[in-house]
This record gives C-alpha cells, sequence and structure tokens, in this order.
C-alpha cells in the first residue's frame, strides 16, 4: 500500500489535540462503502453515543477503532498517534501487527453478545489479559479485577462460569474485562440490546457511574434514546457511512435540523 | 464342528498379552505422535504464510488419500534407499503418526472453526497475543466439539496397529501369525487376537463418551 503523506500529520500536537481521530476513514466491504471518507474527533473525556439506522456502520466505526479489521482510507489517531499507521522515514505507512496491539491497549470495547470467554470464571476473565499483555502479577491483577468487579456489582460471583450468570451480569463482567486493562477509551456496542428489558438498568447504571466518577473517553452505539439523551455531551447521527449530524444531547434530539435525524428520531420514538 | 482347544488358549496366552502390551504402546505412542503433529498441521493450515498453508493442506490432502499400509511400507523401504535406517518401531511410529496427524488436523480445524468468531474479537480487543489466544482461549474451547473426533481416531489406531505386522513390528496380529505357524493352529491365536480388541475397544470407546461430557461441562460449556 503506498504511503500517506502531508495531508495527515504524523501525531497530532496542541493541548486541544483530541483523543480520538478518525480522518477520511473509508471501509469497504466488496462494493460496499461502509464508512465513507469519515471524519470524527472526540476530546479526552467525551462521551459521544452514535445513533442511527440499521446498516448505517455504527459497530464498523467502533471496530475500526478496535483495530479488529483494516480499513481502505485515512488514517485513525489515537492519544495523539496514528494508530491505523505508523511513521517510517517520515510518512505514514500501514501500522505493523505489534504497533496494532500495542496501540489496542489504549482502547477497550464491549459487545453486544458480551463475548465472555465461556470457559473461565468472572474473575478469569478479568485477570488474563493484564497478566499476559500487562505483566501484572497474579496477585495485582487478581487485586484490580475484584476492586472491578464490585464496582460492577459482580463481586459475590466471581467465581461463576459464564454459562451461569444472566446477561446483565454477563455484560457488567465483561465491562470489568474491559476496564482491568485501564483503557483511555471505552467502546460499547448496543450493550443492552441482547438483554431482558428488566436487567438493561443494572447495566446501564454502570455506565452512568464510569461517567460520574471517572474521565474515561466512551464512544457509545445504542438504540436507548432516552439514556443517550441523559448521559452523552454529544451525539452523533448516522446515515450511510456518515455523519448527517451531530450536537449536544439536547440540540440533537430537541432541535434535529436535518430531515433524515427527524424522521429517524420519530421512527424510534414511535416505536418506543 | 470346531476343534477348540482350551489347553492350547491357555499355553499361548502369556505370549498373546505381552504382545498386547506392545499393540497398546504402539497405539499410544502413535496416537500422542499424531495429537501433536496434527495440531502442527492444523495451526500451519491457519498461518497467514501462503505457502505454508498451501504445503501443509498438500501434504494433508496426499497423506489422507493414500492407504497407511503403503505408507507404513514406504517410510521402512523406501527410507533405506536415501540413507535413512529405521528400525521397524520407529518407522511405524512415523507412518501411523503422520498418518493420524492428517486426519486429527481436520478434527483441531473443526473444533477450532466451531469457536465464534466474537471470542477472537474479544482476545483482540483485549491485546493478547496470537500464542496466548490460541492456548488460551481458543483450543480449550475447541476441545469439547474436537474431543469425539479425537476419541475416535484413538479407537482407530488402535484397530490400525495390526498394520505395523508388515513391517515386523510384534504386536498382536504378528505374534497371532507367528504361533499360527509355528503349530499350524490359526483358529484359537485369530480368536483371541478379536476378542482382546473387542475388550479393549469397548469399554474406551464409552469412556471417551463419558469423558466428553464432563469435559464439557467443566470448561463451563452445556453438554450436548
Ligand atoms: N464482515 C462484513 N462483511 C460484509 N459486510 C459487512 C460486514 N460487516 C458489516 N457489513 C455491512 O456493513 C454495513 C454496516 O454494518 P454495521 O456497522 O454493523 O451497521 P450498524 O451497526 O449501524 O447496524 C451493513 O450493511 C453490513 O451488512
Ligand atoms: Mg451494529
Amino acid at each position: 500500500m503506498k504511503t500517506l503523506t502531508k495531508d495527515y500529520p504524523l501525531q497530532l500536537s496542541g493541548d486541544d489535540s483530541p483523543i480520538v481521530r478518525f480522518q477520511n476513514v473509508t471501509k469497504r466491504y466488496g462494493e460496499l462503502v461502509v464508512l465513507d471518507a469519515l471524519d470524527l474527533d472526540v476530546a479526552e473525556g467525551e462521551m459521544v453515543t452514535i445513533i442511527g439506522p440499521s446498516g448505517s456502520g455504527k459497530t464498523t466505526v467502533l471496530r475500526m477503532l478496535m483495530a479488529l479489521e483494516k480499513i481502505d482510507d485515512g488514517v485513525i489517531y489515537v492519544n495523539g498517534e496514528p494508530m491505523t499507521h505508523m511513521e517510517k522515514n517520515g510518512a505514514l505507512v500501514r501500522a505493523s501487527k505489534k504497533h496494532l496491539r500495542q496501540q489496542r491497549t489504549n482502547i477497550g470495547m464491549c459487545f453486544q453478545h458480551f463475548n465472555l470467554f465461556p470457559h473461565m470464571t468472572a474473575l478469569e476473565n478479568c485477570i488474563e489479559a493484564p497478566i499476559q499483555v500487562l505483566g501484572l502479577s497474579k496477585k495485582e491483577a487478581c487485586q484490580r479485577a475484584e476492586e472491578l468487579l464490585d464496582m460492577v456489582g459482580m463481586l459475590e460471583k466471581c467465581h461463576e462460569h459464564p454459562a451461569r450468570l444472566s446477561g446483565g451480569q454477563k455484560q457488567r463482567v465483561a465491562i470489568a474485562r474491559s476496564l482491568a486493562m485501564r483503557p483511555k477509551v471505552m467502546l460499547f456496542d448496543e450493550v443492552t440490546s441482547a438483554l431482558d428489558p428488566e436487567v438493561i438498568g443494572e447495566v446501564t447504571q454502570v455506565i452512568r457511574k464510569l461517567v460520574a466518577k471517572h474521565n474515561l473517553t466512551m464512544l457509545m452505539v445504542t438504540h436507548q434514546m432516552g439514556f443517550a439523551k441523559e448521559i452523552s455531551d454529544r451525539v452523533c447521527f448516522f446515515f450511510d457511512g456518515k455523519i448527517e449530524e451531530q450536537g449536544s444531547s439536547s440540540q440533537l434530539f430537541d432541535n434535529p435540523q436535518k430531515e433524515r435525524t427527524q424522521q429517524f428520531l420519530s421512527a424510534v420514538l414511535e416505536a418506543g | 464342528m470346531f476343534d477348540w482347544r482350551w489347553e492350547f488358549v491357555w499355553q499361548i496366552l502369556p505370549r498373546l498379552l505381552e504382545a498386547t502390551g506392545n499393540t497398546l504402546l504402539a497405539a499410544g505412542f502413535g496416537y500422542v505422535i499424531a495429537l501433536v503433529l496434527g495440531l502442527v498441521f492444523a495451526l500451519a493450515q491457519r498461518s497467514h504464510f501462503k505457502p505454508l498453508t498451501f504445503a501443509t493442506r498438500e501434504t494433508v490432502e496426499f497423506i489422507r488419500s493414500t492407504p497407511l499400509v503403503l505408507q507404513i511400507f514406504f517410510v521402512f523401504y523406501v527410507g533405506p534407499q536415501f540413507g535413512i535406517m529405521l528400525s521397524p518401531w520407529t518407522a511405524g511410529m512415523i507412518a501411523i503418526g503422520l498418518h493420524y496427524a492428517s486426519y486429527l488436523s481436520e478434527v483441531y480445524r473443526a473444533g477450532i472453526d466451531s469457536v465464534p468468531k466474537g471470542q477472537w474479537e474479544a482476545a483482540m480487543s483485549l491485546s493478547l497475543g496470537p500464542v496466548r489466544t490460541y492456548s488460551k482461549i481458543i483450543i480449550p474451547q475447541a476441545i469439547p466439539t474436537a474431543f469425539a473426533g479425537m476419541g475416535n481416531y484413538l479407537v482407530g489406531i488402535f484397530k490400525d496397529t495390526p498394520m505395523l505386522s508388515v513391517i515386523g513390528v510384534a504386536e498382536l496380529m504378528h505374534t497371532a501369525n507367528s504361533i499360527g505357524s509355528e503349530y499350524y493352529r490359526f483358529l484359537e491365536p485369530y480368536t483371541m487376537v478379536g476378542i482382546i480388541f473387542l475388550l479393549i475397544s469397548l469399554p474406551t470407546a464409552s469412556l471417551l463418551r463419558r469423558t466428553e461430557d464432563r469435559i464439557r461441562k467443566k470448561i463451563g460449556l452445556r453438554s450436548r
């Protein structure tokens, strides 16, 4: 792949530089353009929510930032450094596997279907990567995991396997597992969509706590408009792999400017 | 009508039992080789290095499409022409180990493929490297699926050990043949060999079935 030049800085500098920057990011699956020259900045400590119709590329944004797949064009910066690329002889070239693995430690991700490791207990799920990747001792890792499991209200169940936990409990363990890596940015992809209505609250409560107590940067994809409105610093409405409209929650929910945003919001509000 | 002689049975039983030891040793040793090498084949076929993937896939396909007995002869008799002299045991273990490794690699592959994509992504999102991802996340979950196939091939390799008699490994079949030609009586030795195989195969198969369920429970997966 060609090296990228002048349009993309080798690093972001300045006090107001964002912790996450998507610059001109394109992702295709064959002919299908899923992200279309996307630009998106997220400031440190900001809670950004992504809403939009199914298939508009919301999950893809998070997956690209987690470096689960390669992007086709553009650069993603994390913490001022290029993540999808790295510097070589004064130009940006595609990141090596090692660079990607290193960069991923800045990001944590929670999935719609939890993706807990079923053969490990809740605690084992939370200590595996801190020991292997961060080099913590087992004792340190357990201590950190227990604190986090306590924070999400799962300490009593820490020796249970996922099969014995409810959906809400699994998702709380999954959040603790991601946090145990001390990421700078947390990604939540519809973390309540697979849950029964009566347990959604226990997961959103954990996210509220994170927003209130920690200066974490978060990107959240959700269909819960009420929760999004309450908690977000900024809301981005996605349509066809682009940000159709964005603004503070009151701007976007109470006074949407674009027609597509209005249609989407009235459709979801009607659906309840 | 049968001319079955019990005193002959008692006379040859010690030799047959000794040979049973060799049969078990051959099956066990061959199986261990096949288990390890099969995993190497399976992982090589998943590597991102295309020539390795291609070479492994072709080798596995080749071994699977040719008879075991030919492979045994080949390793034992063709090796010396290239200056590789192998004892019957060594040649036999190489041949049977390679043969079953190629079958087991497919079993492993199916097991690995049965692990949901989300597990890979979770491992990736936690920055786990490939070695850890395979050894701690993927393979432990692949084993319950692979276990049934692995068990079948354990019984299979055991039942295929008589093929080693063709190059003179002193296992059960070879011993029964020798007894037969020494005494000109084949009924008792061959019948006894059949009974011994049955007495080992059947309980092993049922033990494997029960173990499969235990493993699934132990690693926290629901039993099938
Ligand atoms: N691995 C893939 N291969 C092909 N198409 C994909 C793949 N992943 C996602 N897509 C397509 O990309 C589009 C956006 O997907 P996604 O980001 O999951 O949407 P959203 O999360 O907004 O519902 C969809 O049309 C989807 O079918
Ligand atoms: Mg989605």
